[in-house]
C-alpha cells in the first residue's frame, strides 16, 4: 500500500535484543490502532445496541452491552409513527422529503459546477481569476451571515417554506465548491490537447462533450458523493427554510430527540438517528475512497 | 511563386513582456522552415501565432496570400503536431484521426477512405482500434502526424515533436519526418531547440534568440556564413571557438596577434583581414583545427598547443586546449597521439575563420 | 455573429453562477450588514442607525459567553484534532496491513451529520444512563461523569464530540501529506543513518506546512459553524453554557424576532471567519497567479 516504507526495518545484524523490542513496538502500534479505532466505533456500537432494546433494558443495562433481546419497535415507531412537533408520522415523510430535496438539487450543482470548472481551467477571459477568486471565498463565509437575507428573499419569490426554495438554496451555495472540484480536475488535462482540437475544428461545446465529459467520471462520482454527504446532512437551511410539510430528515431528527413531551424513549431516539444517517453511511461504506478523495481535492492541492 | 507563409513586421507584447520582435519571414511552398533558438526565445510563441492559436499585438499574417487577421484556427488550412502528441486520451486512434472530420461532418466513405491511407502511410494500421496509452512514444507520435496529414492542409506545424522521445527514437523519427517532406512536398515549419535537428531537417532554418530573428538561411549559410556570434555559436556541436584577437596591417599583409600570457603572441598571417577593424574575435570551428600533416589547404597555419584534456569520441577524438585565455577544441582523427600534457602542432584553417565585432558580435567578413 | 459568440460563451455560461455570487452571497452580506446597523426587530428597518447593535451585543452577557465559548472550543477543538489526526496518521504510515480497514474506520463520522453526532454522544453522555451508569456499573462507584449538566464542564462535552467527528478528517489529510514527501530525501536520510522518528520531527513534519494551514483552516470553518452539533447536544444549555455566537444568532434571528442582534452577530461570526481565511486565500492564489 505505501512505498515509502517508514516502517521499522533494521539491518540483518542486529542483537536479539534489539529484535524484541521492534517486535514489542510493533505490537504497541497495533494495540494503539486498535485503541482508536473502538473509540471510533463505539458510539454508532452504542447507538445500534440502544436502538436494538426495550426501555426496560435500557434503565437495567449499560451503554455497551448487548440487548438480551432483539426488538425492532423501536425502529418501527422511529419510521412511521414517532412524534416530530405536532405530527406524529415518524420519519418516513421526512426521509422522503430529504431525498427530493438531495437528488435535484446533487444533480444540478454537479452540472454546473462541471461546466463552470470547464471554463476556468481552460478559457481565460479578463477577469476570470478575480470571479474565482471572489468564488472561493464565498466558499468559506458561514451561513449566518446569509439566512436572513435569504429568508426574505424566498418569501418575495414565494418559495419560502418549501422544497423548491431549498433546492435553491443548497444548488447557490453549492456551486461553488462543485466548480472548485471540476476546475481542479480540469486543469490537469493538457493545455495542448484543447489546442489539437480547436485545430481539428472543434468548437466549446464540442470539445466539453467530446474530450473533457468522457474523461470526467472520477470527479463526477466525488462530487456527488460530496455533494449529497454534505445537502443530505444539512441542518442549517432545513430549520432556517423550510416548514413542517418540507422539513428534511435532520430536521425532523432533531425535533423527536429534542422534543420535550412525555418519556424519552432512547431506543426511537437512536433508530431515528441511524435512519437518518444511513443513506451517508451507505453512500460513504460503499465508495468511501471517493469521499476521502473528494475531502482532500480541494485542501491538499489548496 | 507567391509564398505559402509570410510574416510580416510581427510583433507580440504579453503584459509588458516583448516576446516577439519585428518577425519578418516568409516560406515558399514546400520549403522546410525550422525556427531555432534557446528555450524562451519565442519560437514557440511565433508558431501559435502562425496556427492561430495566439494574437500577434501587431503585424500580419498571411497564409496562402490571405490575411489571416481575426481566422480561427481551424479556418486557417493548417494541421499541428505538438510536443505532448495531444491525442485525445479517451479515443481510439481511429477516432483520434478522424475526430477534425468528423467535426466537420464529412461522409463515412471519405473518412474511411482517408483513414486508411494516412494508417498505411505511417505504418498505423494495425492501431487503429487502441488507446493512446496502449502506445509507445513512437507510435504516438504517427498517430499525431496522422492527424495532421488527413487534414491535407496547406501548412504543416510541428511544435518540438520529438523532445519527448529518447535518442535514439528521436534520430528514427527525425528521418521519418525529412521522407515525409520529401515523399509529400508540402510547406511545413518546424520548432526545434536541436540544432542538430534543424541542420538535417530544415531547407530554410530562422535562428532566434529573446524574440529577434537572428538570421534566415540555409542550414549551409547558417553553418559556414553566421551572422553574429549567437548563431555561431548556437549552430554546430560542438561549439565554435570564439578567441579575442588585434589585427595589425603590414603594407599588403595583415597579422592577426593573439596574446599568449607567458609566451610570445601567436600571429596569423591572413591578408584577408586586411580591412578588420583592430579589435576582433577570431571564430573556428573544431573541425577547422586539425593534427598538422592531415589536412592538405591552402592556407593552413601551424601552431604549437599544449593539450588539456583528451576527449575521445569514437569516430574523432576532441582535443581541448586553450588559447588566448580561452578555450579551443579541435577535433583531431580518433587515432591521434595527443596527450594531456604535451604539445601538439596543430594545423588551423585560415580559410574557415570567421571574425567577429567584439561589442555587437556581427560577423565581419 | 458565430465568432463573436463563440469567443463570449465562456463569460456567458459563468454570468449566471457569477450573478448568483454576486447577489446571493456578497449581497446579502451586505443586506445583513446593513441591517446590523439599524434598530430592526421583527420585520427590518432600514433606516441607519449606527452601531448600536454591535454595542448591545458587546454588552450581551450571553454574547460574552457565547465568544467565550467559541474561543475555548475552537482552541481546544482544533488543537486536539490535529494531535490526533497527526498520531494517528504517523500511525498508520507505518505500513499496516490493515490500514484500509482502519482508515475507513477513523473517517466514517464525517459521512455523518452533525446532528447524529450530537444525538449520539448526547446518550453516551447521558448522567444516569451513559457512560456514567456504564463506568459505575463496573464496580467504579464513585465515578461522575455529569459534564453534559455541569454548566462549567458542558462546553467540553461538545469538545469531545466534535474532535471525535472531524480528527478522522484529519488524519486523512496528513496521511496524505505524509506520503507526498519525496521518497529520495528519506532515503537519503535513511542511508544517512538517521533514526525514523527524527526523520519525522526534521524533515518530513517540517515539510507538511501547507498541510497544516489547510487543516486549520478547515477545522476554523467547522468549529465556527458548528451550530448542529450544539443544538443536538446541548441546545444551547445547560441554560446559555454551550451558547456560540451560531445558536446566539439562530435565537435572535427566528425566535426573540431580534433581527438587528441576529445581523449584528452574524456580521462578527463572518469577521473572525474572514481574519483567518483571507490572508491564507490571498496569499494562496498570489502564489498560484503571480
Amino acid at each position: 500500500m505505501t512505498e515509502q516504507a517508514l516502517a521499522f526495518t533494521l539491518p540483518a545484524v542486529r542483537s536479539r535484543q534489539a529484535r524484541i523490542g521492534r517486535v514489542a513496538l510493533r505490537w504497541g502500534l497495533h494495540a494503539m490502532l486498535v485503541l482508536f479505532a473502538l473509540y471510533y466505533l463505539m458510539p454508532l456500537f452504542a447507538m445500534v445496541t440502544t436502538s436494538l432494546k426495550s426501555l426496560e433494558e435500557i434503565r437495567t443495562g449499560s451503554l455497551i452491552s448487548l440487548p438480551r433481546q432483539i426488538t425492532f419497535d423501536a425502529w418501527r415507531t422511529a419510521w412511521s409513527s414517532a412524534c416530530t412537533g405536532i405530527q406524529c408520522e415518524g420519519l418516513r415523510p421526512f426521509f422522503w422529503n430529504s431525498l427530493l430535496m438531495t437528488v435535484p438539487a446533487v444533480i444540478i450543482s454537479t452540472v454546473i459546477g462541471a461546466i463552470n470548472g470547464y471554463v476556468f481551467a481552460h478559457w481565460r477571459f479578463r477577469g476570470a481569476n478575480l470571479f474565482f477568486a471572489l468564488m472561493l471565498l464565498g466558499c468559506f463565509i458561514p451561513f449566518q451571515v446569509v439566512i436572513l437575507p435569504m429568508a426574505r428573499m424566498l418569501g418575495l419569490m414565494g418559495l419560502a417554506g418549501t422544497l423548491p426554495g431549498l433546492i435553491l438554496v443548497h444548488v447557490i451555495y453549492g456551486v461553488a465548491f462543485t466548480t472548485l472540484f471540476f476546475r481542479n480536475y480540469y486543469i490537469t488535462v493538457p493545455r495542448e490537447l484543447v489546442r489539437a482540437a480547436k485545430i481539428d475544428g472543434a468548437g466549446f461545446f464540442r470539445i466539453f462533450w467530446s474530450i473533457f465529459l468522457p474523461l470526467s467520471l472520477p470527479i463526477v462520482v466525488v462530487t456527488i458523493i460530496w455533494q449529497f454527504t454534505q445537502i443530505w446532512n444539512d441542518f442549517l437551511f432545513g430549520i432556517s427554510f423550510s416548514q413542517s410539510g418540507s422539513q428534511p430528515v435532520t430536521v425532523a431528527l432533531n425535533n423527536i430527540v429534542n422534543s420535550t413531551t412525555g418519556v424519552k424513549e432512547y431506543n426511537v431516539d437512536m433508530a431515528a438517528a441511524i435512519i437518518a444517517a444511513l443513506p451517508t453511511l451507505l453512500v460513504y461504506i460503499v465508495a468511501g475512497k471517493y469521499f476521502i478523495r473528494g475531502l482532500t481535492a480541494g485542501s491538499v492541492k489548496g | 511563386m507567391a509564398p505559402i507563409l509570410e510574416i510580416r513586421r510581427a510583433y507580440k507584447n504579453f503584459g509588458s513582456a516583448e516576446i516577439l520582435k519585428d518577425i519578418n519571414i516568409a516560406v515558399q511552398p514546400g520549403e522546410f522552415l525550422v525556427l531555432v533558438g534557446p528555450s524562451g526565445c519565442g519560437k514557440s510563441t511565433l508558431l501559435n501565432c502562425i496556427a492561430g492559436l495566439e494574437n500577434t499585438t501587431s503585424g500580419a499574417i498571411f497564409i496562402g496570400g490571405q490575411d489571416m487577421k481575426g481566422v480561427s484556427p481551424r479556418d486557417r488550412n493548417i494541421a499541428m503536431v505538438f510536443q505532448s502528441y495531444a491525442l485525445y486520451p479517451t479515443m481510439s486512434v481511429a477516432k483520434n484521426i478522424t475526430f477534425g472530420m468528423r467535426v466537420r461532418g464529412v461522409d463515412q466513405a471519405t473518412k474511411e477512405r482517408k483513414l486508411r491511407e494516412v494508417a498505411a502511410q505511417l505504418q498505423i494500421e494495425q492501431l487503429l482500434d487502441r488507446r493512446p496509452a496502449q502506445l509507445s512514444g513512437g507510435q504516438r507520435q504517427r498517430v499525431a502526424m496522422g492527424r495532421a496529414l488527413v487534414r491535407d492542409p496547406a501548412l504543416f506545424l510541428f511544435d518540438e515533436p520529438l523532445s519527448n522521445l529518447d535518442a535514439k527514437l528521436r534520430v528514427e523519427m527525425r528521418s521519418e519526418i525529412k521522407k515525409l517532406h520529401q515523399w509529400l512536398g508540402r510547406s511545413m515549419v518546424y520548432v526545434t531547440h536541436d540544432q542538430i535537428e534543424a541542420m538535417t531537417l530544415a531547407s530554410k532554418i530562422a535562428v532566434m534568440k529573446g524574440g529577434v530573428i537572428q538570421q534566415v538561411g540555409t542550414p549551409s549559410q547558417i553553418y559556414n556564413r553566421p551572422a553574429n556570434i549567437f548563431v555561431a555559436d548556437f549552430m554546430g556541436s560542438p561549439a565554435m571557438n570564439f578567441i579575442p584577437a588585434r589585427v595589425y596591417r603590414d603594407g599588403a599583409c595583415a597579422k592577426v596577434e593573439i596574446a599568449r600570457p607567458g609566451h610570445a603572441p601567436l600571429v596569423l598571417n591572413h591578408p584577408a583581414a586586411r580591412d578588420l577593424p583592430d579589435d576582433v574575435i577570431v571564430g573556428l570551428r573544431p573541425e577547422d583545427i586539425t593534427e598538422a600533416g592531415f589536412r592538405p589547404g591552402s592556407e593552413v597555419q601551424t601552431v604549437e598547443c599544449m593539450i588539456d584534456t583528451v576527449e575521445p569520441a569514437g569516430a574523432d577524438t576532441y582535443v581541448i586546449s586553450h588559447l588566448g585565455g580561452r578555450q579551443l577544441t579541435a577535433r583531431l582523427h580518433s587515432d591521434t597521439k595527443a596527450r594531456p600534457g604535451n604539445t601538439l602542432p596543430l594545423a588551423f584553417d585560415l580559410n574557415k575563420i570567421s571574425y567577429f565585432q567584439p561589442e555587437s558580435g556581427e560577423m565581419l567578413n | 455573429m458565430a465568432d463573436w459568440l463563440e469567443r463570449h460563451v465562456p463569460k456567458i455560461i459563468v454570468a449566471p453562477t457569477f450573478a448568483a455570487v454576486l447577489v446571493f452571497v456578497y449581497g446579502f452580506i451586505g443586506w445583513t450588514a446593513w441591517v446590523s446597523l439599524t434598530r430592526s426587530r421583527l420585520l427590518p428597518n432600514y433606516e441607519f442607525d449606527g452601531f448600536i447593535q454591535y454595542e448591545r451585543l458587546f454588552e450581551a452577557a450571553r454574547w460574552y459567553t457565547a465568544m467565550n465559548n467559541l474561543y475555548i472550543f475552537g482552541a481546544l477543538f482544533i488543537v486536539l484534532s490535529m494531535i490526533i489526526g497527526l498520531g494517528l496518521a504517523i500511525l498508520l504510515d507505518q505500513r499496516i496491513r490493515a490500514e484500509g480497514v482502519l482508515r475507513t474506520i477513523y473517517l466514517y463520522p464525517m459521512a455523518l451529520s452533525m446532528i447524529v453526532t450530537g444525538i449520539a454522544w448526547k446518550w453516551i453522555l447521558n448522567p444516569g444512563l451513559g457512560l456514567e451508569s456504564m463506568v459505575k456499573g463496573w464496580g467504579f462507584e464513585s465515578f461522575s461523569f455529569n459534564w453534559l449538566v455541569d454548566p462549567k464542564m458542558a462546553i467540553f462535552t461538545v469538545v469531545l464530540a466534535a474532535v471525535w467527528q472531524a480528527s478522522g478528517f484529519v488524519m486523512a489529510l496528513f496521511l496524505a501529506g505524509l506520503r507526498s514527501v519525496d521518497e529520495e530525501i528519506i532515503k537519503a536520510a535513511q542511508v544517512d543513518g538517521i533514526p525514523t522518528w527524527r526523520i519525522y520531527t526534521a524533515i518530513i513534519i517540517p515539510s507538511m506546512t501547507p498541510i497544516f494551514l489547510s487543516a486549520f483552516i478547515v477545522l476554523v470553518h467547522l468549529a465556527i459553524k458548528s451550530f448542529d452539533l450544539i443544538i443536538a447536544l446541548t441546545g444551547g444549555g445547560p441554560g446559555y453554557a454551550t451558547d456560540m455566537p451560531a445558536t446566539y444568532m439562530y435565537t435572535m434571528a427566528f425566535s426573540r424576532g431580534n433581527l438587528g442582534q441576529a445581523a449584528s452577530s452574524a456580521v462578527v461570526m463572518m469577521m473572525v471567519v474572514f481574519a483567518i481565511i483571507v490572508p491564507y486565500l490571498y496569499s494562496e492564489l498570489r502564489a498560484k497567479y503571480d
